[in-house]
């Protein structure tokens, strides 16, 4: 299905991936005038983990936030290009946002469980697409717990307000609400980042679990993170797409002089 | 170092030091004896009459049950009409009024609203209700009291709004949450300790107004729940009472100073427990 779109398109990067998820061509983003994406051209790979790798600025959660397009929610900003995803430009202003939202998750870098029970956290995001009854809805609940590693410590609270579980249980809460609602697409940005070391274990061990169901694209500034966790990488600065490809090779032997100084620590 | 600077600098500190002080003594001093005042007199005339019984004629027993009725009543109308239309206007404008001059309009007239003299909310109402239909009414007291509660609803929700983080919208909105949803079922939530801290405000604002009244549900002497005729309530009551000659009136105006400023400081108290439960 995707060949007929396949072709005639740019050239991508020097990853050659057989089964992309999304495709994004000549993306442009802008912050009123200022230019925050130039010509972004990459492939993601489904059911993999795409690392964004790149120092602060470089335009790696916007890129992220195009996927489902959030920026939407801001005055001023826009995005020129296109992404295909299953074969349909998500930028085309006809494309229906909640049903994007539905296959694309995202969860952000500080934890925002709703300010209500577990439970209903879980329930809020599947409500909004199906009816279940409630022995349904259990079952919903208890299994996107269960997917987010959180199920054991939290079986017993399901009524207590998710406010009040520690940082790291509170991003896998989110990861649960995300993919309660069957998401193909999973994003994650920068969700480490306001965790200690062992809830950052966690997620990374979790992050492993998912790729088997989803496709998942992951913003770190941790480069140790994105070599443990990601499939490919990408590497970003101010703005442009420097290197993509295979994670093992962006990591030994890089092609571009500045993704090698930016990983090995010279610069960033 | 500059000893004499620092020395300098120690004596500055100690000049404002002390004009704050005096400040703070001077602002106290007034306050307290306000109070003193209110609370000796008030005492006295503080008894379980005023809950039973009508205003009387000068010279004859009674109480206020008119007027505290009446202030009940029309404080509870004001608060009804004005509080969802102060929570959705505030809703527009943190939410919805992020394009456009519409909102920061909207924003900038509130506030001149907020304070307004309320003798010119009364007289407004006056020209464009009472006026026409002819006779004073409770119905008209409450749409002043309405009227200024509105401008503090409007803004306790809008800021309140604003305080919920930006993260908290995006994660409803990636959700695939319609805006609607997003604002009722997560930031209204919330929000909710603070946007009832600032009903409870605005009811403690309107419970002590005297100039709206005056000029739109004006006075009654009995007892009478009919919102199309003029209606008792406490602020008017005192008012009237305590510029008359007879010693017995005023007894009755105190008793009702000290019951609405009991009324408000209860008020104040619940506002603050619930906004400190919340955070």
């Amino acid at each position: 299905m995707l060949n007929s779109i396949a072709a005639g398109l740019d050239t991508v990067a020097e990853a050659q991936i057989a089964n992309p998820k999304l495709r994004v061509r000549d993306l442009n983003f802008y912050y009123g005038q200022y230019h925050a994406l130039k010509a972004v051209s990459m492939d993601v790979a489904a059911n993999m983990v795409t690392a964004f790798i790149g120092p602060s600025g470089c335009g790696k959660s916007t890129l992220l936030r195009t996927f489902n397009r959030l920026y939407e929610l801001y005055p001023n900003q826009r995005a020129v290009g296109e992404i295909l995803f299953d074969g349909e430009n998500i930028l085309a202003r006809k494309h229906d946002l909640a049903l994007l939202r539905a296959k694309i998750g995202m969860v952000f870098q500080k934890p925002t469980p709703f300010p209500m029970s577990i439970y209903d956290n879980i329930a809020f995001g599947v409500k909004l697409y199906e009816n279940l009854t409630r022995p349904e809805m259990d079952e919903r609940v208890e299994w996107a717990l269960s997917k987010a590693a959180l199920w054991k410590e939290v079986k017993d609270k399901l009524n207590q307000s998710g406010n009040g579980l520690s940082g790291g249980q509170q991003q896998r809460l989110v990861i649960a609400r995300c993919i309660a609602i069957k998401p193909e697409v999973i994003l994650l940005d920068e969700p480490c980042s306001a965790l200690d070391p062992i809830s950052t274990a966690h997620i990374e061990e979790l992050v492993h679990e998912l790729k088997r169901d989803y496709t998942v694209i992951i913003v770190t500034h941790n480069m140790q993170q994105a070599a443990r966790v990601s499939d490919y990488t990408a590497y970003m600065y101010l703005g442009e797409l420097i290197e993509f490809g295979d994670t093992d090779k962006i990591f030994t032997t890089p092609s571009q002089k500045a993704t090698e100084d930016y990983i090995t620590g010279k610069f960033g | 170092m500059d000893i004499a600077i620092y020395r300098r600098r120690r004596v500055k500190n100690s000049v404002m030091l002390a004009a704050s002080g005096l400040a703070i003594a001077f602002g106290l001093f007034w306050l307290g004896w306000i109070l003193t005042t209110l609370l000796l007199e008030g005492f006295v005339a503080l008894r379980w009459s005023l809950f039973t019984q009508m205003t009387p004629p000068p010279g004859s027993d009674g109480g206020l049950l008119n007027a505290i009725t009446g202030s009940l009543v029309m404080a509870f109308f004001g608060t009804l009409i004005g509080t969802p239309v102060g929570i959705l206007a505030g809703t527009y404008l943190s939410e919805y009024g992020k394009r456009g001059w519409l909102a920061p309009a909207t924003r900038f007239i509130n506030d001149i609203l907020l304070s307004a003299p309320s003798i010119v909310i009364g007289l407004f109402v006056y020209t464009v209700y009472v006026a026409p239909m002819k006779h004073f009414s409770a119905w008209a007291g409450s749409f002043a009291l309405a009227l200024i509660v509105i401008p503090v609803v409007v803004r306790t929700t809008d800021d309140m709004l604003k305080l919920v983080p930006d993260s908290m919208r995006e994660a409803a909105i990636a959700l695939g949450a319609p805006n609607w949803k997003m604002i009722t079922l997560i930031l209204y939530r919330a929000a909710r300790a603070g946007i009832v801290t600032g009903v409870l405000l605005a009811v403690a604002r309107i419970s002590g107004e005297t100039a709206p009244l005056l000029f739109t549900a004006l006075n009654n002497q009995f007892w009478s729940t009919a919102m199309t005729q003029p209606m008792a309530n406490l602020p008017i009551v005192i008012f009237q009472f305590s510029m008359s000659p007879y010693e017995d009136w005023h007894r009755l105006a105190w008793g009702g100073a000290i019951l609405i400023t009991f009324g408000v400081l209860a008020l104040n108290i619940c506002a603050r427990v619930v906004f400190r439960k919340r955070m």
